[in-house]
């Protein structure tokens, strides 16, 4: 099986809501979360989705 | 010399001179170099000589020299082949890709051209054998008008109304009029997007035409018409600029969203009028239903 879409990294300033296998980076304020997702969004060469105001996804397409 | 020099003169001239004056390197930049060019010179030549040769063969009672013709057909589906291999191959390094109906236009479109050429060059020698030179010259011409007919195809202004619209964020989702394109998380991509961003609504003009312009191919072809004309802001490493196109399910409108480097809204807009319509992406429920009622 083929995987079209991945996620990379979850980043966020809401620990509880994220679990499981998935890299995970906990922030303390958004603009940290931003500057991270940021940043993995260039090394992992994914798109940065925001979930919501405190949950940010990479994926790679 | 013999009687049939002259003749077969004509229609490899003829046929080779058509190939010429359908090889054009155009926006969509190819065959741009001259290695290029010269194998469908080369080839072009060939369909010309094999077309020409058809009729002498057949006036000397050589039926069987005919069959060279089975041979031509099967050599230019291998130029289909070539073609759409290394276009295949070039199109991964591309930043806006053709896409593969894109490609397979191209292809079939080369292919075609070679048996205009054989087409033409039986044509012009038969003419010149069957009445005199002047019938050649006239059926060159003929052929040369026929050949630009078949060759240009339809373009998207014929099946679509194509209208600038603005780019808008709700919350992270980028939407071009009220189609939504795609999530962008980080504000800086949105910024950029909004900077360097175009949207434009095609809207079909008949209900045969919400298929073809759904295609995934044709939707393709755009993007990298537009992006190869006008440039494309984005790089390897920044997938979250990318130019798309989503539909509005409801009514078969497509909002297309475009990064030009240059962003001129009137360009733009004439860019996508002129992409041509891809036949293998050309369907026509319509037509099924009529033949039912």
């Amino acid at each position: 099986m083929k995987m079209e879409k991945a996620i990379l990294a979850a980043i966020t300033t809401q620990s509880e809501k994220v679990t499981g296998s998935t890299a995970v980076f906990h922030c303390d304020t958004k603009e940290e979360m931003e500057a991270v997702a940021a940043n993995l969004e260039a090394i992992l060469d994914g798109i940065a989705h925001a979930l919501s105001d405190r949950l940010y996804i990479i994926v790679k397409h | 010399m013999n009687e049939y020099t002259y003749p077969i003169i004509a229609g490899i001239t003829v046929g080779t001179a058509l190939r010429v004056f359908m090889l054009r390197t155009d926006y969509r930049q190819y065959p741009t170099y001259l290695h290029g060019k010269i194998i469908h010179l080369s080839l072009g030549f060939i369909a010309a000589s094999l077309g020409t040769i058809a009729i002498p063969s057949i006036m000397e009672k050589e039926f069987t020299a005919v069959t060279f013709l089975t041979l031509a057909a099967s050599q230019f589906r291998e130029v289909r082949n070539m073609e759409r291999n290394t276009l295949t191959e070039m199109d991964s390094f591309e930043l806006v890709p053709r896409g593969n109906t894109y490609i397979e236009g191209i292809a079939v479109a080369f292919e075609s051209r070679n048996y205009l050429v054989i087409f033409t060059s039986f044509v012009v020698t038969l003419c010149y054998l069957a009445i005199n030179g002047w019938a050649a010259v006239g059926a060159a011409l003929v052929c040369f008008i026929i050949s630009s007919l078949l060759m240009s195809g339809s373009k998207l202004s014929d099946i679509v109304t194509v209208e600038l619209s603005e780019l808008s964020f709700e919350g992270a989702g980028l939407y071009v009029d009220n189609i939504y394109i795609m999530n962008i998380g980080l504000p800086e991509r949105q910024d950029e997007i909004l900077k360097y961003g175009m949207g434009f609504i095609l809207t079909p003009k008949s209900f045969s035409v919400r298929s073809t312009i759904a295609n995934l191919g044709q939707r393709q072809a755009i993007l990298h018409d537009v992006s190869v004309t006008l440039g494309v802001f984005r790089d390897s490493g920044t997938p979250a600029l990318v130019p798309l196109i989503k539909r509005d399910l409801n009514d078969g409108r497509i909002g297309v969203f475009i990064l030009p480097q240059e962003k001129d809204p009137v360009r733009a807009k004439e860019i996508i009028s002129s992409v041509p319509v891809l036949e293998n992406a050309i369907q026509m429920p319509s037509r099924k239903r009529n033949r039912e009622g």
